[in-house]
């Protein structure tokens, strides 16, 4: 089709006020978020000011102490306790996401099966602890699980045990603290794409004697599945870089990325150091999420396009 | 509360058991928030063994001079920023929204949503560097201007959802009256576009008021905010007025977030 020039003049105005629009958005998102990124570049390529900061000289040992430790003898050996911090953000993050799937599906079928008016009450129910300070939600785990916390004390109360279980600063403790805090996420992505799941189907299946184990399989399942995927981002991205809970809950020994991120710029002082594990922390996140993308995109395609 | 859970007969979306399972999952979601709070009215020393009815704790806060001065930070830098991203947010949705398509609009979006996207500790570590290469020290600007950024996406998506739901006759039928596109914009778009510009400074307000790793990060002596100081008290141990702070903290979030949700209701 063909345009007249004055439309097309008209419509190239139109898109420069678009542009305008956005540009302070941009500017400050540029300015503040991706110019201080290639900062941090640059300070995992320097000198480590024991002050704090750094000193402007190039060096790479930010990035070959994350897997190797200088020896007395200036000579490198492999050490694996960064790796290992590495490994087990990961492992918790994938834990947590497992859990909180498993906890969240159920949830979610059972908020998109409930009449329409109630479901704005119940679904609101799960986003006001969301908007809780994080903080203070990690902080009342506390009160639960420590030594003199109120289930310690409930059980000797009802003389199940006689000495208080260790529960506060235990991989578990930061495990709850984290599906405590992402469950809702995973509940409503589920919740959308089952909400507006015609029934009728749940029927179908059952009217040619699929057992309801078996509807859920065969037919919720694989409707939910773009929110049960979409669930499990928003969950595992974040704990990947969880700080809170296992700074909180974890007591500060049971290191994950985010707490050792943190550690450089307060106590450790190593600038550059937390400066690559941030970009490591960074990619890790952004491979994760174009993979996802990626994967969205080939569905689209795969739905529409053919 | 039990109403919502009880199954009334079987009918084929009933899953036996997936009630009783949400309704101890809410139960999860809200055990310790309510220990938390019935906690800040404990009379003894204490936090976590209760003795019996006392306002003590609520007093004790109010009369901590340090506790006070890290609220009002906390408030002024909130008020700042999220107005500031408000602001910004709803140009750059009526941008993407609104006007005609244009080169970059996909990534557009996608920078807008990067602070989102990002993992908050190292939003938290390129803003420090960011301020100490430039030896930008402003006090509560620096503050400021992080969670500015950060409020940015959460500004943009309730107003950009309320956009795209708008029906576009009204500002076409508008536009046919002779009115210019500064008049359609202010007299019918904008009033239109009120309640999600009201629901994105909300939740602008609310992101800022309890941030924490960011914060941490960014702030010097001088600027603790509300939540650094609570994360102070918390590594000198667990005591009662760290409670009822608390309390009053989840009391206000709670407010806010009801008043966002009531007013979205009422709109629709």
């Amino acid at each position: 089709m063909h345009a007249l020039p004055i439309a097309n003049t008209l419509e190239r105005r139109r898109a420069f006020q678009s542009f305008l629009g956005v540009s302070p958005a941009l500017i400050a998102i540029g300015l503040f978020l991706i110019v201080p990124i290639l900062i941090v570049i640059a300070y995992s390529l320097m000198e480590a000011n024991p002050y704090g900061g750094v000193n402007k000289v190039f060096s790479s040992d930010a990035y070959t102490s994350l897997l190797f430790e200088r020896q007395l003898d200036d000579s490198l050996a492999f050490a694996d306790s960064y790796l290992l911090i590495a490994l087990r953000s990961i492992g918790i993050a994938g834990l947590t996401t497992l859990i909180t799937l498993l906890i969240g599906f159920p949830v979610a079928v059972w908020l998109a099966m409930q009449p329409a008016h109630r479901r704005g009450l119940l679904i609101f129910l799960i986003t006001v602890p969301f908007w809780a300070n994080l903080l203070i939600r990690t902080y009342a785990w506390i009160l639960l699980l420590r030594n003199t916390g109120v289930i310690n004390n409930s059980l000797i109360g009802l003389g199940i045990i006689d000495q208080p279980l260790q529960l506060l600063y235990t991989d578990g403790a930061v495990l709850l603290g984290l599906v405590y805090t992402y469950a809702p996420f995973v509940v409503l992505p589920i919740y959308a794409t089952l909400e507006k799941m015609d029934i009728r189907l749940l029927e179908a299946a059952q009217d040619l004697y699929a057992g309801r184990v078996r509807t859920l399989r065969k037919v919720v399942l694989p409707i939910a599945r773009p929110g049960i995927l979409a669930g499990a981002i928003l969950t595992f991205v974040p704990c990947l870089g969880a700080m809170i809970a296992p700074e909180l809950l974890g007591g500060g020994t049971r290191m994950m990325l985010g707490n050792l991120i943190f550690r450089q710029f307060s106590d450790a002082r190593n600038w550059p150091f937390g400066a690559a594990l941030s970009l490591v922390l960074m990619a890790a996140v952004m491979l994760v999420l174009t993979v996802y993308a990626l994967r969205a995109e080939r569905q689209r395609i795969a739905k529409g396009g053919a | 509360m039990l109403r919502l859970f009880k199954r009334n007969g079987l009918g084929v979306q009933d899953f036996p058991g997936f009630g009783g399972f949400s309704f101890l999952f809410y139960l999860y979601l809200y055990a310790p928030i309510v220990v938390l709070v019935v906690f800040s009215f404990n009379a003894n020393q204490s936090a976590t063994v209760w003795t019996g009815f006392s306002l003590d704790w609520y007093r004790a806060a109010f009369a901590n001079q340090a506790l006070r001065q890290a609220a009002g930070n906390s408030l002024l830098i909130a008020v700042c920023a999220s107005m500031i991203a408000t602001a910004i947010a709803t140009l750059a949705a009526l941008g993407t929204s609104r006007g005609a398509k244009f080169k970059g609009l996909q990534l557009s979006m996608g920078a807008i949503m990067l602070p989102l996207v990002l993992p908050e500790i190292v939003v938290g570590v390129a803003t420090l560097a960011l301020f100490s290469t430039l030896g930008l020290s402003l006090g509560y600007g620096n503050l400021i201007i992080a969670h500015t950024v950060f409020c940015i996406p959460f500004a943009y998506l309730p107003i950009r959802a309320r956009l795209n739901d708008m029906d576009l006759s009204l500002e076409q039928a508008s536009a046919d009256l002779y009115a210019g596109p500064w008049r359609t914009f202010r007299k019918v778009t904008l009033p239109l576009l009120m309640p999600g510009i009201f629901s994105g400074l909300m939740l602008a307000f609310i992101v800022s008021l309890d941030n924490f790793v960011i914060s941490m990060m960014v702030s010097q002596a001088g600027t603790t905010t509300l939540p650094i100081f609570i994360f102070g008290l918390l590594r000198m141990g667990v005591t009662p007025d760290v409670n009822a702070v608390s309390t009053l903290i989840l009391g206000v979030s709670v407010l806010f977030v009801s008043l966002s949700w009531l007013l979205g209701k009422k709109n629709t």
